[in-house]
């Protein structure tokens, strides 16, 4: 029998972890403590369930439930003073826990201070659009939706952004392969001569090193030169080229000094 | 498909749609003027834009994906393909993000070199700007002015780390490098040629230029509430009239030590964006000057001394057998940062570059997000662009100051 593999998670892992080692946490600092941040979360847990806040790295993280998240950011916006929306993405956790963490990144431009929004969803579960608030959410969650299929109600556009429309999977999924990806390899050829020409064609080359032994048409070896295209299955055979010294000259050996100038 | 035939022939970028009158264009993704691969669909009632819509993706490499699949040492040299004008920018974006993230501070000397290749980088980016917007707006000279002093800057960098365009010049913990004989010497030079060169050159060119005047003012108006909105950053939040530099705001390395202006323009347009970017480079010269002498009063250690994570200096490596060991693992495993989340914004050239990395404790990062200040800007072109005319699409298009390295990541 083969080796079970998991197939939550294909991408790289570590090849060695030692037994002993013990994974050290960036400190949390409880919210209370810190004067700026302390009474903004008491204004968003007035108005929304907060499931947990920490100060980690100077920065205050906040997880609510996924369906105040327009709520939560609404109330960011209006109360709290945080105008801007820098980033929205996702973090892939489907093969621990079968859920996406949405992360909101907001910043208080009057302070200088930055706070993350973090909800969970379900896998196929989706998430409200903050586009009416922030509309930098415009291209970030349609970016969202193309690398990680997290599909956003009420969002004025939601198309795939980077990826062609016609792509299958949704790359930065932890189970989106690395390689072996059968669409993947064969996206262009299928696309532009069909799936008919995938033989003529033959597979993408994507080592920029290799040399094909019997193709004369784009190499050729020194002191055997066949004409463009010719069939060298059975053997080549020896030219006689009259090479400059310069060429086959074998420093190793020769006594020859080539610059005189020493 | 269109299907073309004598009644309907196919013109190659042109639609025209029947019910409205207005004509649809496909500008890009190869047009000269589209900053790298932009591709925009234009909708046009005459030569006015009603409709735009950027459609982004063609140098897509997966840079998010390749993050979550190198150790951290392994991503850094491909943070250079990012915004590959000013490489060091990202370079140092990263490098900050995990410095965060572990808990180490680069030493003083580091810190002076790391400061003035930012610096050095902003002025390569700003003088690349200078010279695309000009010549996109048709004014060539100044492209082959600008891209001179250009050189001379390049020059300072391959003097410094032997490449000129994707330098990786910084690295976790530090910089890899002291700095060569007669470089200060060669900088300072450097200040004083560009402060000649901006004064007597690019702004006798262009700031009371008629036509320049004519093509930038109350084009690509960007009000203050709609920057603040699309998430635009850098000169396009500055050229709303917010004062809001993250050097200044939310200091990092040694600019809370330097002193430095914020220049603001309150004029919106692109007008008021070229001045800023003028004025910035001016303040950057300034910078590197303050930093020159403060070079001379620092210890040579170049890395932070943090042997669970960063490789000892090269001579403990060849002489000390744990530092060999320390290495060993750290090059074949990579480091194990703590388990936790950072998001770092440094203000890049173009705007703020903010690094979000979730650790869980492995050599891989579990996820990187790269907060690209462009794919912003770009976002917004599907705002900034309606009711414009088409020739001044190319002049809002090159204000934004997009590159599509990290639009598309």
């Amino acid at each position: 029998m083969r080796k079970y593999v998991p197939k939550g998670n294909v991408q790289k892992q570590s090849y060695y972890t030692d037994r002993y080692h013990v994974v050290p946490q960036v400190p949390r600092l409880a919210v209370e403590e810190d004067e700026f941040f302390a009474p903004q979360l008491k204004i968003l847990k007035a108005k929304v369930e907060i499931k947990e806040a920490s100060i980690q790295i100077g920065q205050m993280i906040v997880e609510v439930n996924a369906k105040d998240n327009f709520k939560a950011i609404e109330t960011l916006k209006n109360e709290c003073g945080y105008a801007m929306c820098s980033e929205i993405s996702a973090v892939d956790y489907l093969a621990q826990d079968g859920e996406f963490e949405i992360f909101y990144q907001m910043l208080n431009l009057k302070s200088a201070k930055r706070m993350r929004l973090v909800c969970r969803i379900k896998e196929n579960e989706a998430i409200e659009s903050v586009e009416p608030l922030f509309n930098s959410a415009n291209f970030a969650e349609r970016e969202m939706f193309d690398l990680f299929g997290i599909y956003v109600n009420n969002h004025p556009f939601l198309k795939r952004i980077i990826m062609p429309d016609d792509w299958e999977g949704h790359p930065l999924l932890k189970t989106y392969p690395l390689i072996g990806d059968e669409f993947a390899s064969w996206y262009e050829v299928d696309k532009i001569f069909g799936k008919d020409a995938r033989e003529a064609i033959g597979p993408e080359n994507r080592d920029p090193a290799r040399i094909e032994r019997y193709d004369t048409k784009r190499f050729s070896r020194v002191g055997r030169e066949v004409p463009f295209d010719a069939d060298i299955s059975q053997g080549e055979p020896e030219t006689k080229i009259e090479y400059s010294q310069t060429v086959l000259v074998n420093y190793n050996k020769s006594q020859k000094q080539l610059d005189k100038r020493k | 498909m269109q299907q073309p035939n004598k009644l309907s022939p196919f013109f190659e970028n042109l639609n025209f749609e029947r019910e409205d009158n207005t004509m649809v264009i496909n500008f890009g993704p190869q047009h000269p003027s589209a900053h790298g691969q932009l591709r925009l669909v234009l909708e046009l009632d005459g030569e006015q834009v009603v409709n735009a819509y950027p459609d982004i993706g063609y140098l897509h490499r997966g840079v998010e994906k390749m993050a979550e699949n190198m150790t951290y040492n392994e991503f850094l040299p491909t943070t250079d393909r990012l915004d590959y004008i000013a490489s060091t920018s990202n370079n140092y974006g990263y490098a900050l993000a995990v410095e965060k993230l572990l808990g180490i501070e680069a030493p003083r000397r580091a810190q002076v070199i790391r400061t003035m290749l930012l610096e050095i980088n902003r002025i390569i980016s700003h003088l690349f700007f200078i010279a695309t917007h000009a010549l996109d707006i048709g004014a060539m000279s100044v492209f082959l002015y600008a891209f001179r002093e250009r050189e001379f800057a390049m020059d300072l960098m391959e003097d410094y780390c032997g490449a000129r365009l994707t330098h990786s010049a910084v690295r976790i913990g530090g910089v890899p490098l002291d700095i060569p004989s007669d470089w200060m010497k060669n900088v300072r030079a450097f200040c004083d040629k560009l402060d000649e060169e901006i004064e007597i050159t690019y702004e006798a060119l262009l700031t009371e230029n008629r036509i320049w005047k004519m093509r930038l003012e109350d084009v690509g108006i960007v009000p203050p509430e709609e920057a603040l909105s699309w998430g635009c950053t850098g000169p396009m939040l500055r050229g709303s009239g917010i004062p809001y530099d993250i050097r200044k705001e939310e200091p990092y390395e040694l600019y809370p030590e330097l002193d430095f202006d914020i220049p603001v323009s309150d004029t919106n347009d692109s007008y008021g964006r070229y001045r800023i970017y003028i004025e910035e480079m001016k303040q950057s010269t300034r910078i590197l000057r303050q930093l020159i002498p403060m070079y001379d009063d620092t210890e040579p250690q170049l890395m932070a001394h943090a042997p669970q994570y960063i490789s000892a200096p090269k001579e403990e490596i060849m002489t000390q057998n744990y530092a060999l060991m320390q290495h060993f693992v750290l090059v074949t495993q990579g480091m194990r940062p703590p388990k936790g989340e950072v998001y770092v914004a440094t203000e890049s050239p173009k705007g703020e570059l903010g690094f979000y990395i979730k650790s869980e404790g492995e050599p891989y990062a579990y996820r990187l997000k790269i907060r690209a200040p462009s794919f912003y800007h770009t976002g917004y072109l599907q705002k900034m662009l309606l009711g414009g005319y088409i020739p001044d699409v190319v002049t809002m298009i090159s204000t934004t100051n997009i590159v599509f390295g990290e639009v598309d990541r």
